[in-house]
């Protein structure tokens, strides 16, 4: 169940016992020292009595080691119940040997002491309960109930330090619970028979809102974590989460997820989100922060990555409804199983009862998406710089495993590119989502600030809602600025009619053309048909001259034979031959 | 109420036993005080209505259980009803006698 590491520079090391307590053995390295006392102490009920009893059970149930409860305050019916809300049946690990139930009865008005006693009576009880299961861990809860009970508290003293040199030479490890005194750890000081290992629990409350803090203030022979460590308390016992400050050594994936939107994709370098990032989409009240993280658990769905949604401002079919409405049907995700939504008011308790609440579903739900809608809202139980840590936390967190989480957080208007509580260098990628204002309307504009480790795009691009999702349009740049919205569509279409008039201009020149070659042409071919008739009448005249010339010679020859002249076959020349 | 009580238990202090049961473990100089004590306080104040169980958890440590007996040695007060418990080696005389309610005067 728990890995336990004994390794250490020094040779031979103190040999844990695992609790079994979720988080506990991770702070502890192992557990509580084996074969010894731990004390756990606290003020009235921060969780000393569950603990104590979680560390049974999970001896008895998980690791076979049966266990004895000594109770100085509560009875074997009162402890069946208080088992029973953890799950546990008392009564039948009571049958099976596994945990043996003493409740020690002690009260002042029935007692009258005479003279010396000692506490061999409790031993000898104890001693059964021991051998008769054959235990190997010990509860006394809480010791301190028999100086309420015997006022010899010098015999008392001695007793005690007997008992616990006692259980130790036994080898079973104890724990024992001791009430907060004012100024010391426990009422009556038993810390000071107590060397091995004290534990702390501490309730705070702050601003009303309480929050529930572990501390190990020593572990005699071993590392330990020394911060408080918030934890919680449900149906299942203790969860401490041991995420104070893990190291930056989280593993990078290079698969990339698609958010959901197409265009989107394209400016996040083509693919989309890198696995394991953390994505900050900040933005404006009603800029559709929620509606992008909706598109992309939507899509993670699709591909069957389970998802988580932790709502701090919207019930879980509130969002449901509204993104039905834009096309996203989550219910479906819901029903099968691979989408959780966690509704709650940031108030309902403090930032550390959050953190580990979520620790605790991310690892029971085994998500691979985390979405936080919206971090802004958790300054409601917790101040800028609390909030920060908190999600630097949950950041390393699911970082280290490799989850991706969706943080959203609303801006206030004049101060879009600055997240309410600083985490935006936190962040690998950047969206913003924000109002363009322009002639009497708003429009979402959609911009990537920033998105580590890929080439992205630079282009604002409007952001609408259809009812079939997140459509992505570019936004009208030109001569008069950026427009959107109606402002965008108004600008395309005076493009448009611009663009028909010049059209129009265009045909009609072309057409002017037309009309000037046919002009042209149409005098081309009168002037043709001028010509022609001139050309007819210059061949008819030199036909007619040729007819005279021929005329002329043939009335020549005609003279010359009549003088009967020379050869007729003889033409007349003027060189006389 | 109280008063009235005392009376008729004076009246029927003839036929009243008293049965007392004491716890050891083991034979230790306390214990063995104790038994000395207890029975020298019951003769001087109640002799001849009186019977004493000892118990040694040493023997049968199941037995603390039942009377939730956890310093030793224990005196108990079975009959007359209520139970009391008295702790202690018995050594200081008075106070058995307070806390047992034997009339000593």
């Amino acid at each position: 169940m728990t890995t336990i590491d004994y390794s250490s520079p020094i040779g031979k090391v103190l040999r844990k016992c695992p609790t079994g307590i979720q988080g506990l053995d991770e702070v502890t390295f192992g557990g509580l020292p084996l074969g010894r006392t731990a004390l756990v102490c606290g003020a009235a009920g921060c969780g000393k009595t569950l603990l104590a009893m979680q560390f049974l059970v999970n001896g008895a149930m998980l690791y076979d080691e049966p266990g004895v409860f000594m109770s100085f305050e509560e009875n074997e019916t009162e402890l069946a119940e208080n088992f029973a809300s953890l799950g546990v049946d008392l009564n039948a690990l009571v049958l099976q040997k596994k945990i043996s139930l003493d409740y020690v009865h002690l009260d002042k008005s029935e007692i009258a002491e005479t003279g010396e006693y000692d506490l061999d009576g409790l031993f000898i009880r104890l001693d059964y309960a021991i051998s008769s299961t054959g235990a190997k861990r010990v509860v006394l809860d809480t010791i301190e109930a028999l100086f309420a009970g015997l006022s010899n508290v010098l015999i008392l003293r001695a007793e005690l330090r007997r008992l616990f040199r006692w259980l130790k030479d036994r080898g079973v490890t104890t724990i024992v619970t001791g009430e907060q005194g004012s100024g010391t750890l426990t009422r009556h000081g038993i810390e000071e028979y107590v060397s091995d290992c004290v534990i702390l629990l501490d309730h705070k409350v702050v601003d009303q809102i309480s929050t529930r803090r572990l501390r190990i203030a020593k572990y005699r022979g071993s590392a330990h974590g020394t911060n408080e460590y918030p934890f919680l308390i449900d149906e299942q016992g203790i969860c401490i989460m041991p995420i104070t400050s893990v190291g930056l050594n989280a593993s990078t994936s290079t698969a990339r997820i698609s958010s959901g939107v197409g265009r989107l994709d394209t400016m996040l370098g083509g693919q989309g989100f890198y696995v394991g990032s953390s994505i900050l989409i900040s933005g404006t009240a009603g800029t559709g922060k929620t509606s992008l993280a909706a598109s992309t658990v939507d899509a993670a769905c699709r591909r069957g990555e389970r998802c988580l949604y932790f709502a701090f401002e919207e019930s879980r079919s509130q969002i449901v409804r509204n993104m039905k409405s834009i096309g996203i049907d989550l219910e479906q995700w819901i029903s099968q199983g691979i989408l959780q939504f966690h509704a709650s008011r940031p108030t309902l308790f403090g930032l550390e009862m959050h953190l580990v609440s979520m620790y605790k579903k991310v690892n029971e739900f085994k998500s691979q998406i985390v979405v936080l809608d919206p971090i802004s809202n958790l300054t409601a139980s917790g101040n800028f710089a609390d909030v920060k840590l908190m999600i630097t936390r949950m950041l390393d967190f699911l970082k280290n495993q490799n989850i991706t989480l969706l943080l959203l957080d609303l801006s206030s208007v004049n101060s879009i590119e600055q997240t309410g509580i600083g985490i935006s260098s936190l962040t690998d990628t950047w969206i913003t989502l924000r109002d363009i204002e322009l002639n009497g309307e708003r429009n979402r504009g959609l911009y990537l600030l920033k998105s580590r480790g890929m080439a992205h795009s630079n282009q604002i691009r409007e952001f609408v809602l259809t009812d079939h999702g997140i459509e992505l349009l570019d936004v009208y740049t030109g001569p008069e600025g950026i427009l959107t919205g109606s402002a965008r569509y108004a600008q395309v279409e005076k493009e448009k009619t611009q663009r028909l008039v010049r059209q129009q201009e265009i045909e009609r020149k072309r057409r002017e053309i037309d009309r000037k070659r046919q002009q042209m042409e149409a005098t081309i071919a009168k002037l043709k048909v001028a010509f022609e008739a001139e050309k007819d009448e210059l061949e008819k005249t030199i036909i007619q001259e040729e007819a005279q010339v021929r005329i002329q010679d043939n009335n020549r020859e005609q003279l010359a034979i009549m003088r009967k002249a020379d050869d007729m076959e003889q033409p007349y020349s003027w060189d006389g031959k | 109420m109280n008063e009235n009580r005392e009376h008729s238990s004076e009246e029927v202090k003839e036929d009243e036993v008293w049965l007392l049961r004491l716890y050891i473990a083991g034979q230790t100089p306390k214990s063995v005080k104790a038994i000395a004590n207890l029975h020298a306080i019951c003769e001087t104040h109640l002799a001849g209505k009186y019977e004493i169980e000892i118990i040694d958890l040493m023997k049968n440590p199941q037995m603390g259980r039942n009377d939730q007996i956890l310093a030793i040695p224990t005196l108990i007060r079975k009959l007359p009803p209520p139970l009391v418990k008295i702790i202690g080696d018995l050594s200081h005389t008075e106070r058995v006698l307070v806390g047992l309610s034997i009339d000593h005067k």
